[in-house]
């Protein structure tokens, strides 16, 4: 067992965990911040995506050991009052069906819209194909993407 | 007076009758105020089950069944709020507990909430409603004739009063409760028919805990279980030393979901009835000593169980041996050409295939399919002495409680079982064999307990959509009518046969016939059970039999089903022709317009819905592109067009996914598939690039949407990809036959 500071969400928190404990089983289990999920811990899925210096990372295998002073942020963080343009397009398009999975959609959706704010279709598929929606909502993720693109 | 008392609260419940009628009838409840927890003020007043409301004004609709995806918890309180005439805006929508007292039918199957809802949840809107309006009649010493509702607000407009219903909460909820109240005329709808946006939609874009999974109680621990490795091994033995020093860890034993002396009924299916559960501190620890732990399994001798299938006793044999996929697919092949269990016929078949000028025939087949859910398979229990509280997200509440009664040996009245919303169901959570492992580890624990599946456990240990083969033959005459039809179907473990569908009654001389092959392979049912595979098979079949008729596969189907509305065969048909039909009609006119360049058609008909569609997609550089999809529906009256178009779609991409890759092997009793890089799901460059929704309009009641877009999607799929590729696609998953 080790102590880190871990950066999260704007605040310092502190662990007192093993030091291959993936970043996620931090997230759920010690700070009780259970919006980023487990999905298939062999980072397929993309259901665990958060932000690492605003990059979209899978946390279920990125140990805590290695994330240092790195700015963790995740789907609670992404905004204040689920106003991040990214929420508003989902809920304009009332993507979700079972929801398990669309935490880590706007994730990856956010990262991809802060590093290309006008993404072609290509662009969107490409990114947005790591992570699965066994519902099955793909086509309003993709029309909730470029509608949060064109705010 | 104590009886009058009683009638002041009285809720409906709603019964299903055999044959699929609605039962209605009162139980009786005594008043109860609830604390408002919205306003925090104001205490909430119960009009019945489904309805309370707050002096200042909230209404809160409680929402009956679980949730998992279908959104019901925004449809079904739509219903009640229309008849009571709320405002949606003031609306807050509560999930409802497991409560067999004031609620039946809490549970997701067989897209049949809405269907079954529609009436009591109806007649709780209004029944409310004309509380309120009593209440206000007597305040306003007015005829109760002459009060008006709309949006929230009771109104006399000869004296120009008004209040709102939370100002006549109070009194009203004290009255009797009125029976035989009038629904609305459906023209007076006002939030049925329109759409309504998820209710849960800002906490699911935000993070909030919502799923059984995100469950987390003080002092709670975390639990695993380890499961053979294989179907048809069982535990030997296990060194506990290995494992119980680590770090975290806390306890490992052995437990046994359900004894031998149990009757177990239709949902308790359990993968592995012995299972070794370690319990720890955290995930990780417990997730590492999983992987630490020596267990030694050995080969089981065939066994049986007792069933009791709604008083229907039976001994079932699991037989012995480790299966292989290769292994059943040849037993498969050969049984289509045995004769085997007749379960309709109609003429005289062989005579029409001796007179026949064109015989059609061909053989489909599928394989098993894990259901997946992107959240495992979870539950949290807390078994205590005088309690036992359990949460989580599941698909038969009601029986899972029975079930767990009977196996701890502990009356109904003292589990609480509460619905979290579920990561997905597709049918796997009918089978809650986990929440009974989570109540075993946290009586053996004493302590509150989280039982989690890793991925790998929900792959590998799934109650899997079985495995099937079917040849189908056709007899065509010299005009190429269709004159004879033989079905020869089965699966491992499990027949798909739906004999009485369609083209049965539109063909004079048929037959189907049917078979099983016992396996110890946990199989159960799968988003639209057995209707997945028949429709694959039929409607690819009905496209092949159309083409060496040389009719348009649209119209070659609409002649049948005028055949069997005007002259039809049989008594037993289980279809409205018209209203097949109507969807193929509908089909046709919007695909008039679309430029397709590989059209692929299907329509099917189960869960009391019609859908027809095509599909038109072709392979670019050996991937499968779907351009479009068009599919029309008619489950009757839509309740919420954005969400039942949304159910649609996913539907299709879901149907469209295991169409093409979905597949589930085994080898020596082992699945070769373990986790999503083994197991393909389908991904959003492989969607369709647009989907299009029509709905028949009519007066039809409303029926579900859960399940009958995905059965027609497969024949689509593999007509559109003959049209693309000249070849016939007849053994899923479509992909692995392309090379």
């Amino acid at each position: 067992m080790a102590k880190y500071n871990l950066k999260i969400n704007g605040k310092t928190r502190e662990v007192d965990v093993d030091a291959g404990t993936p970043i996620l089983w931090v997230l759920r289990d010690h700070l009780n911040l259970v919006g980023t999920k487990y999905g298939c811990g062999i980072a397929q899925c993309g259901a665990c995506t958060i932000h690492l210096n605003g990059i979209a990372m899978r946390s279920c295998m990125l140990p805590v050991s290695s994330v240092g002073n790195q700015e963790i942020t995740t789907i609670e963080g992404l905004s204040e009052n689920a106003d991040h343009p990214v929420q508003e397009a989902w809920l304009e398009h009332d993507v979700a069906q079972c929801g398990y999975c669309q935490g880590g959609q706007i994730m990856t959706a956010a990262a991809l819209l802060k590093n290309n704010p006008n993404p072609s279709d290509e662009d969107i598929e490409a990114t947005m194909s790591g992570n699965i929606c066994r519902c099955g909502t793909y086509l309003r993720i993709k029309e909730a993407i470029k509608t949060a693109a064109a705010k | 007076m104590k009886e009058k008392a009683l009638d002041r609260r009285s809720f409906l419940k709603v019964g299903s009758l055999v044959g699929g009628g609605l039962l209605l009838n009162f139980s009786w409840l005594s008043a109860k105020a609830v604390k408002n927890e919205v306003t925090g003020q104001n205490e909430f007043l119960e009009f019945n089950a489904f309805v309370k409301i707050t002096p200042d004004n909230v209404i809160q609709i409680m929402s009956p069944n679980p949730e998992g995806g279908q959104n019901v918890k925004t449809s079904m309180p739509m219903i009640v709020a229309d008849e009571l005439d709320a405002d949606w805006s003031q609306v807050v929508v509560q999930q409802a507990d497991l409560d067999t007292k004031h609620y039946t039918r809490q549970f997701i199957g067989g897209s049949q909430a809405i269907r079954q809802g529609w009436t009591v949840l109806r007649t709780a809107g209004a029944t409310a409603r004309q509380m309120l309006k009593e209440a206000a009649a007597q305040k306003w010493q007015v005829p109760v004739s002459e009060v008006t509702t709309e949006k929230g607000m009771l109104m006399h407009s000869k004296s120009g009063k008004k209040a709102t219903y939370g100002e006549m909460a109070t009194a009203a909820s004290a009255l009797p409760v009125l029976q035989d109240v009038k629904l609305k005329d459906r023209s007076d709808f006002h939030i049925i028919g329109t759409p309504v946006k998820n209710v849960e939609g800002k906490n699911i874009v935000t993070g909030k805990p919502l799923f059984g999974i995100d469950t987390i109680k003080e002092g709670m621990k975390i639990a695993m279980i380890v499961h053979p490795p294989a179907f048809g091994l069982k535990l030997k033995s296990y060194d506990v030393a290995s494992v119980k020093k680590l770090k975290g860890i806390i306890d490992v034993f052995d437990i046994k979901v359900f004894n031998e002396d149990y009757e177990r009924t239709f949902f308790d299916t359990t993968t592995f009835n012995e299972v070794v559960a370690i319990v720890g501190e955290d995930t990780w620890s417990v997730m590492k000593a999983k992987k630490a732990l020596k267990v030694s399994w050995e080969p089981f001798e065939s066994h049986s169980y007792n069933r009791n299938m709604f008083g229907r006793k039976s001994s079932v044999t699991v037989p012995a041996g480790l299966e292989s996929t290769s292994e059943s697919m040849a037993q498969m092949t050969g049984l289509v050409s045995k004769p085997a269990n007749v379960k309709r016929q109609d003429g005289d078949v062989e005579k029409a295939f001796e007179n026949a000028s064109k015989i059609v025939e061909a053989k489909y087949s599928a394989p098993f399919l894990a259901h997946n859910c992107m959240e495992p398979m979870n539950f949290f229990a807390d078994v205590r002495e005088d309690k036992i509280e359990m949460i989580g997200p599941l698909q038969k509440p009601e029986l899972t409680e029975q079930a767990l009664s009977a196996r701890l040996g502990v009356p109904l009245e003292k589990i609480d079982f509460k619905m979290t919303r579920l990561g997905g169901g597709y049918g796997r959570r009918s089978y809650a064999h986990w929440a009974i492992e989570a109540a075993l580890i946290s009586q053996k624990v004493k302590a509150p307990v989280k039982l989690v599946y890793s991925r790998e456990d929900d792959m590998t240990a799934g109650v899997y959509r079985s495995t099937y083969y079917a040849k189908y033959q056709a007899a065509l005459d010299s005009n190429n009518n269709l004159i004879g039809f033989k079905v020869n179907m089965g699966g491992n473990p499990e027949s798909p046969i739906h004999e009485n569908r369609f083209p049965a009654g539109a063909v004079s001389n048929y037959l189907a016939e049917d078979w099983e092959i016992p396996s110890n392979i946990t199989t159960g049912s799968f988003r639209a059970p057995r209707s997945n595979f028949n429709a694959a098979a039929e409607q690819s079949f009905l496209d092949e039999v159309a083409e060496a008729a040389g009719k348009d596969p649209i119209d070659f189907r609409l002649d049948l089903l005028e055949k069997a509305k005007s002259n039809p065969v049989g008594q037993r048909n289980d279809y409205d022709a018209d209203r097949f039909a109507g969807v193929l009609k509908l089909l046709k006119e919007k695909t008039k317009s679309s430029q397709l360049k590989y059209p692929g058609v299907s329509a099917y008909f189960c869960h009391n819905t019609y859908a027809a569609m095509v599909v038109d997609m072709e392979i670019q550089d050996g991937s499968p592109v779907v351009n479009k999809v068009i599919c029309a529906m008619d489950c009757g009256l839509i309740i919420n067009p954005d969400g039942a178009k949304n159910l649609a779609e996913g539907g299709i991409v879901d149907a469209l996914g295991n169409a093409l890759f979905g597949k589930l092997t085994f080898n020596n009793g082992a699945t070769d598939q373990q986790n999503f890089d083994q197991y393909r799901m389908i991904r959003m460059n492989e969607a369709p690039k647009a989907i299009e929704v029509y709905f028949v309009e009519n007066d039809f009641e409303p029926t579900g949407m859960g399940e009958p877009t995905f059965p027609p999607v497969f024949a689509a799929v593999a007509n559109s990809l003959y049209r693309a590729t000249g070849k016939r696609f007849y053994h899923q998953p479509f992909m692995s036959q392309l090379s």
